[in-house]
Protein backbone atom coordinates (compact mmCIF):
# COMPACT_ATOMS: atom_id res chain seq x y z
CA UNK A 1 0.00 0.00 0.00
CA UNK A 2 2.76 2.42 0.95
CA UNK A 3 4.80 1.62 -2.13
CA UNK A 4 1.75 2.44 -4.26
CA UNK A 5 1.34 5.69 -2.34
CA UNK A 6 4.91 6.77 -3.01
CA UNK A 7 4.82 5.61 -6.61
CA UNK A 8 1.75 7.78 -7.15
CA UNK A 9 3.61 10.66 -5.59
CA UNK A 10 6.37 10.33 -8.18
CA UNK A 11 5.85 13.13 -10.72
CA UNK A 12 6.74 11.05 -13.78
CA UNK A 13 4.37 8.24 -12.85
CA UNK A 14 1.59 10.71 -12.13
CA UNK A 15 2.15 12.55 -15.42
CA UNK A 16 1.83 9.36 -17.44
CA UNK A 17 -1.10 7.86 -15.54
CA UNK A 18 -3.02 11.17 -15.59
CA UNK A 19 -2.39 11.43 -19.32
CA UNK A 20 -3.94 8.01 -19.88
CA UNK A 21 -6.97 8.69 -17.68
CA UNK A 22 -7.66 12.23 -18.91
CA UNK A 23 -9.55 11.42 -22.15
CA UNK A 24 -11.98 9.16 -20.29
CA UNK A 25 -12.84 11.78 -17.71
CA UNK A 26 -13.20 14.37 -20.47
CA UNK A 27 -15.52 12.18 -22.53
CA UNK A 28 -17.56 11.33 -19.44
CA UNK A 29 -17.88 15.00 -18.52
CA UNK A 30 -18.93 16.02 -22.03
CA UNK A 31 -21.52 13.24 -22.24
CA UNK A 32 -23.07 13.89 -18.85
CA UNK A 33 -23.14 17.64 -19.48
CA UNK A 34 -24.95 17.08 -22.79
CA UNK A 35 -27.40 14.53 -21.40
CA UNK A 36 -28.06 16.29 -18.09
CA UNK A 37 -28.28 19.71 -19.72
CA UNK A 38 -30.80 18.69 -22.37
CA UNK A 39 -32.80 16.68 -19.85
CA UNK A 40 -32.88 19.54 -17.35
CA UNK A 41 -33.62 22.29 -19.86
CA UNK A 42 -36.14 20.59 -22.12
CA UNK A 43 -37.55 17.39 -20.62
CA UNK A 44 -37.77 17.78 -16.85
CA UNK A 45 -41.10 19.20 -15.63
CA UNK A 46 -41.56 22.83 -14.56
CA UNK A 47 -41.95 23.38 -10.82
CA UNK A 48 -45.53 23.88 -9.57
CA UNK A 49 -44.50 27.11 -7.84
CA UNK A 50 -41.37 28.28 -9.62
CA UNK A 51 -42.36 27.38 -13.18
CA UNK A 52 -39.46 27.09 -15.61
CA UNK A 53 -37.08 29.15 -13.45
CA UNK A 54 -36.44 25.89 -11.56
CA UNK A 55 -34.23 24.83 -14.48
CA UNK A 56 -31.51 27.05 -13.03
CA UNK A 57 -31.28 24.40 -10.29
CA UNK A 58 -29.54 21.96 -12.65
CA UNK A 59 -26.44 24.16 -12.70
CA UNK A 60 -26.79 26.09 -9.44
CA UNK A 61 -27.02 23.05 -7.14
CA UNK A 62 -24.15 21.04 -8.72
CA UNK A 63 -21.89 24.13 -8.75
CA UNK A 64 -22.71 24.86 -5.10
CA UNK A 65 -22.22 21.25 -3.95
CA UNK A 66 -18.91 21.01 -5.81
CA UNK A 67 -17.74 24.39 -4.49
CA UNK A 68 -17.79 22.78 -1.04
CA UNK A 69 -16.42 19.34 -1.92
CA UNK A 70 -13.59 20.86 -3.99
CA UNK A 71 -12.61 23.00 -1.01
CA UNK A 72 -12.66 19.94 1.28
CA UNK A 73 -10.57 18.04 -1.27
CA UNK A 74 -8.13 20.96 -1.45
CA UNK A 75 -7.77 20.99 2.36
CA UNK A 76 -7.27 17.21 2.59
CA UNK A 77 -4.60 17.14 -0.12
CA UNK A 78 -2.93 20.13 1.57
CA UNK A 79 -2.79 18.17 4.86
CA UNK A 80 -1.23 15.20 3.02
CA UNK A 81 1.32 17.57 1.52
CA UNK A 82 2.10 19.23 4.83
CA UNK A 83 2.33 16.03 6.91
CA UNK A 84 4.20 13.76 4.50
CA UNK A 85 6.00 16.58 2.64
CA UNK A 86 4.77 15.34 -0.73
CA UNK A 87 5.23 17.98 -3.41
CA UNK A 88 2.69 16.39 -5.73
CA UNK A 89 -0.03 16.64 -3.05
CA UNK A 90 0.60 20.40 -2.82
CA UNK A 91 0.41 20.70 -6.59
CA UNK A 92 -2.89 18.83 -6.72
CA UNK A 93 -4.22 20.92 -3.83
CA UNK A 94 -3.25 24.28 -5.29
CA UNK A 95 -4.52 23.43 -8.77
CA UNK A 96 -7.95 22.59 -7.37
CA UNK A 97 -8.33 26.20 -6.19
CA UNK A 98 -9.08 27.98 -9.49
CA UNK A 99 -11.61 25.30 -10.45
CA UNK A 100 -13.29 25.57 -7.06
CA UNK A 101 -13.34 29.34 -7.40
CA UNK A 102 -15.05 29.03 -10.79
CA UNK A 103 -17.69 26.71 -9.30
CA UNK A 104 -18.26 29.12 -6.41
CA UNK A 105 -18.62 32.06 -8.79
CA UNK A 106 -21.12 30.05 -10.87
CA UNK A 107 -23.11 29.14 -7.74
CA UNK A 108 -23.23 32.80 -6.67
CA UNK A 109 -24.10 34.17 -10.12
CA UNK A 110 -26.81 31.61 -10.92
CA UNK A 111 -28.15 31.93 -7.37
CA UNK A 112 -28.50 35.64 -7.90
CA UNK A 113 -30.24 35.11 -11.25
CA UNK A 114 -32.58 32.63 -9.58
CA UNK A 115 -33.15 34.79 -6.51
CA UNK A 116 -34.23 37.84 -8.48
CA UNK A 117 -37.47 36.31 -9.90
CA UNK A 118 -38.16 34.01 -6.91
CA UNK A 119 -37.21 36.08 -3.86
CA UNK A 120 -37.45 39.51 -5.47
CA UNK A 121 -33.80 40.33 -4.77
CA UNK A 122 -30.44 39.73 -6.46
CA UNK A 123 -28.65 39.49 -3.14
CA UNK A 124 -29.39 39.14 0.55
CA UNK A 125 -26.83 39.13 3.35
CA UNK A 126 -28.18 35.92 4.81
CA UNK A 127 -25.97 33.22 6.32
CA UNK A 128 -25.90 30.90 3.28
CA UNK A 129 -25.10 33.58 0.73
CA UNK A 130 -22.57 35.39 2.89
CA UNK A 131 -20.66 32.23 3.85
CA UNK A 132 -20.56 31.16 0.18
CA UNK A 133 -19.10 34.56 -0.74
CA UNK A 134 -16.44 34.08 1.95
CA UNK A 135 -15.65 30.73 0.32
CA UNK A 136 -14.90 32.54 -2.95
CA UNK A 137 -12.51 34.87 -1.12
CA UNK A 138 -10.83 31.90 0.55
CA UNK A 139 -10.17 30.35 -2.86
CA UNK A 140 -8.78 33.66 -4.11
CA UNK A 141 -6.66 33.91 -0.96
CA UNK A 142 -5.09 30.47 -1.47
CA UNK A 143 -4.34 31.29 -5.12
CA UNK A 144 -2.91 34.73 -4.38
CA UNK A 145 -0.79 33.55 -1.46
CA UNK A 146 0.80 30.77 -3.48
CA UNK A 147 1.54 33.15 -6.36
CA UNK A 148 2.99 35.80 -4.09
CA UNK A 149 5.79 33.64 -2.66
CA UNK A 150 8.69 32.86 -4.95
CA UNK A 151 10.24 30.04 -2.99
CA UNK A 152 8.15 27.02 -3.88
CA UNK A 153 8.35 25.01 -0.66
CA UNK A 154 7.36 28.06 1.37
CA UNK A 155 4.57 28.93 -1.07
CA UNK A 156 3.21 25.37 -0.83
CA UNK A 157 3.28 25.43 2.96
CA UNK A 158 1.66 28.85 3.30
CA UNK A 159 -1.12 28.18 0.77
CA UNK A 160 -1.67 24.71 2.25
CA UNK A 161 -2.04 26.12 5.75
CA UNK A 162 -4.55 28.73 4.60
CA UNK A 163 -6.53 26.02 2.79
CA UNK A 164 -6.62 23.89 5.96
CA UNK A 165 -7.60 26.77 8.25
CA UNK A 166 -10.33 27.94 5.86
CA UNK A 167 -12.02 24.55 5.89
CA UNK A 168 -13.97 25.60 9.01
CA UNK A 169 -16.15 27.59 6.61
CA UNK A 170 -17.34 24.42 4.83
CA UNK A 171 -19.61 23.06 7.61
CA UNK A 172 -20.80 26.61 8.27
CA UNK A 173 -22.02 26.88 4.67
CA UNK A 174 -23.51 23.40 4.70
CA UNK A 175 -25.46 23.81 7.94
CA UNK A 176 -26.20 27.54 7.54
CA UNK A 177 -29.71 26.78 6.29
CA UNK A 178 -30.41 24.75 9.43
CA UNK A 179 -28.62 26.87 12.05
CA UNK A 180 -29.98 30.23 10.92
CA UNK A 181 -33.28 31.37 9.58
CA UNK A 182 -32.11 32.02 6.05
CA UNK A 183 -33.91 33.26 2.97
CA UNK A 184 -32.19 30.38 1.19
CA UNK A 185 -34.19 27.16 1.31
CA UNK A 186 -33.12 24.02 3.15
CA UNK A 187 -31.44 21.05 1.55
CA UNK A 188 -33.49 18.77 -0.70
CA UNK A 189 -30.96 16.02 -1.31
CA UNK A 190 -27.78 16.27 0.75
CA UNK A 191 -28.92 16.42 4.39
CA UNK A 192 -28.81 13.13 6.28
CA UNK A 193 -32.58 12.87 6.59
CA UNK A 194 -32.99 13.36 2.85
CA UNK A 195 -30.52 10.91 1.36
CA UNK A 196 -32.85 7.91 1.56
CA UNK A 197 -35.93 9.91 0.65
CA UNK A 198 -35.07 13.01 -1.41
CA UNK A 199 -37.56 15.88 -1.23
CA UNK A 200 -37.60 16.13 -5.00
CA UNK A 201 -39.40 14.21 -7.72
CA UNK A 202 -37.46 11.59 -9.69
CA UNK A 203 -38.07 13.51 -12.97
CA UNK A 204 -36.01 16.34 -11.49
CA UNK A 205 -33.62 14.25 -9.40
CA UNK A 206 -32.15 12.27 -12.32
CA UNK A 207 -31.05 15.22 -14.48
CA UNK A 208 -29.77 16.88 -11.30
CA UNK A 209 -27.65 13.84 -10.39
CA UNK A 210 -26.35 13.70 -13.97
CA UNK A 211 -25.29 17.35 -13.77
CA UNK A 212 -23.58 16.74 -10.42
CA UNK A 213 -21.68 13.88 -12.07
CA UNK A 214 -20.82 16.17 -15.01
CA UNK A 215 -19.38 18.84 -12.70
CA UNK A 216 -17.38 16.19 -10.81
CA UNK A 217 -15.90 14.72 -14.00
CA UNK A 218 -15.18 18.22 -15.29
CA UNK A 219 -13.33 18.97 -12.05
CA UNK A 220 -11.18 15.83 -12.33
CA UNK A 221 -10.45 16.54 -16.01
CA UNK A 222 -9.29 20.11 -15.48
CA UNK A 223 -7.46 19.21 -12.25
CA UNK A 224 -5.42 16.54 -14.07
CA UNK A 225 -4.68 18.94 -16.95
CA UNK A 226 -3.54 21.70 -14.61
CA UNK A 227 -1.46 19.44 -12.38
CA UNK A 228 0.24 17.80 -15.38
CA UNK A 229 1.26 21.27 -16.58
CA UNK A 230 2.74 22.12 -13.22
CA UNK A 231 4.56 18.78 -12.94
CA UNK A 232 6.12 19.43 -16.34
CA UNK A 233 7.09 22.95 -15.36
CA UNK A 234 8.70 21.93 -12.07
CA UNK A 235 10.44 18.88 -13.50
CA UNK A 236 11.74 20.64 -16.59
CA UNK A 237 15.37 19.81 -15.78
CA UNK A 238 14.78 16.13 -15.13
CA UNK A 239 15.81 13.39 -17.54
CA UNK A 240 12.31 12.10 -18.20
CA UNK A 241 11.04 15.52 -19.32
CA UNK A 242 14.06 15.74 -21.64
CA UNK A 243 13.11 12.39 -23.20
CA UNK A 244 9.51 13.49 -23.47
CA UNK A 245 10.52 16.65 -25.35
CA UNK A 246 12.77 14.56 -27.59
CA UNK A 247 9.89 12.34 -28.69
CA UNK A 248 7.50 15.29 -28.98
CA UNK A 249 9.90 17.40 -31.05
CA UNK A 250 8.13 20.10 -32.99
CA UNK A 251 4.89 19.85 -31.04
CA UNK B 1 -40.60 17.36 -23.87
CA UNK B 2 -41.85 19.84 -21.30
CA UNK B 3 -42.62 22.48 -23.96
CA UNK B 4 -45.24 22.67 -26.71
CA UNK B 5 -42.88 24.15 -29.32
CA UNK B 6 -39.51 25.84 -29.82
CA UNK B 7 -40.70 29.35 -29.07
CA UNK B 8 -42.13 28.14 -25.75
CA UNK B 9 -38.77 26.51 -25.06
CA UNK B 10 -36.86 29.75 -25.68
CA UNK B 11 -39.41 31.75 -23.65
CA UNK B 12 -38.89 29.49 -20.57
CA UNK B 13 -42.33 30.34 -19.22
CA UNK B 14 -41.40 34.01 -18.92
CA UNK B 15 -38.07 33.33 -17.17
CA UNK B 16 -35.98 33.37 -20.37
CA UNK B 17 -33.64 36.13 -19.17
CA UNK B 18 -32.81 34.40 -15.88
CA UNK B 19 -32.56 30.84 -17.18
CA UNK B 20 -30.53 31.61 -20.31
CA UNK B 21 -28.26 34.09 -18.54
CA UNK B 22 -27.53 31.42 -15.92
CA UNK B 23 -26.64 28.82 -18.53
CA UNK B 24 -24.60 31.32 -20.57
CA UNK B 25 -22.56 32.44 -17.55
CA UNK B 26 -21.95 28.82 -16.56
CA UNK B 27 -20.85 27.86 -20.08
CA UNK B 28 -18.52 30.87 -20.20
CA UNK B 29 -16.98 30.18 -16.79
CA UNK B 30 -16.47 26.47 -17.47
CA UNK B 31 -15.13 27.25 -20.95
CA UNK B 32 -12.51 29.63 -19.60
CA UNK B 33 -11.59 27.16 -16.84
CA UNK B 34 -10.98 24.51 -19.48
CA UNK B 35 -9.19 26.80 -21.93
CA UNK B 36 -6.63 28.06 -19.42
CA UNK B 37 -4.70 24.76 -18.93
CA UNK B 38 -4.94 24.00 -22.67
CA UNK B 39 -3.23 27.27 -23.55
CA UNK B 40 -0.76 26.88 -20.69
CA UNK B 41 0.23 23.44 -21.99
CA UNK B 42 0.86 24.78 -25.47
CA UNK B 43 2.93 27.70 -24.20
CA UNK B 44 4.86 25.49 -21.78
CA UNK B 45 5.81 22.97 -24.47
CA UNK B 46 6.92 25.76 -26.79
CA UNK B 47 9.05 27.26 -24.01
CA UNK B 48 10.60 23.93 -23.02
CA UNK B 49 11.38 23.05 -26.64
CA UNK B 50 13.03 26.44 -27.16
CA UNK B 51 15.06 25.91 -24.01
CA UNK B 52 16.11 22.46 -25.14
CA UNK B 53 17.18 23.68 -28.58
CA UNK B 54 19.12 26.53 -27.06
CA UNK B 55 21.06 24.23 -24.73
CA UNK B 56 21.59 21.79 -27.62
CA UNK B 57 22.86 24.70 -29.72
CA UNK B 58 25.26 25.75 -26.99
CA UNK B 59 26.56 22.21 -26.64
CA UNK B 60 27.09 22.07 -30.38
CA UNK B 61 28.84 25.42 -30.52
CA UNK B 62 31.53 24.14 -28.17
CA UNK B 63 32.09 21.06 -30.32
CA UNK B 64 33.50 21.75 -33.83
CA UNK B 65 30.74 20.86 -36.23
CA UNK B 66 29.51 21.92 -39.64
CA UNK B 67 27.43 25.08 -39.70
CA UNK B 68 25.05 23.32 -42.05
CA UNK B 69 24.06 20.88 -39.36
CA UNK B 70 23.74 23.74 -36.92
CA UNK B 71 21.37 25.65 -39.18
CA UNK B 72 19.14 22.65 -39.65
CA UNK B 73 18.00 22.94 -36.06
Amino acid sequence: MWSFFYKLASPKWFYELAGKLLPWFAIGAAMSFALGGIWGLAFSPPDYQQGDSVRIMYIHVPAAILSLSVYTFMAITAIIGLVWKIKLAHMVSANAAPIGAAFTAIALATGSLWGRPMWGTWWEWDARLTSELILLFLYFGVMALRNAIDERTTADKAAGLLAVVGVVNVPIIHYSVEWWNTLHQGSSITSLARIAKPAIHADMLWPLLLMILAFKLFFVTVLLMRTRNEVLDRERRSAWVGELLETRDGV
Amino acid sequence: MAFENWSAFWAMGGYALYVWASYAITALALGLTLLQPLRRRKALFAELQRQRRRSAGEAMATVPTSTEKYEQR
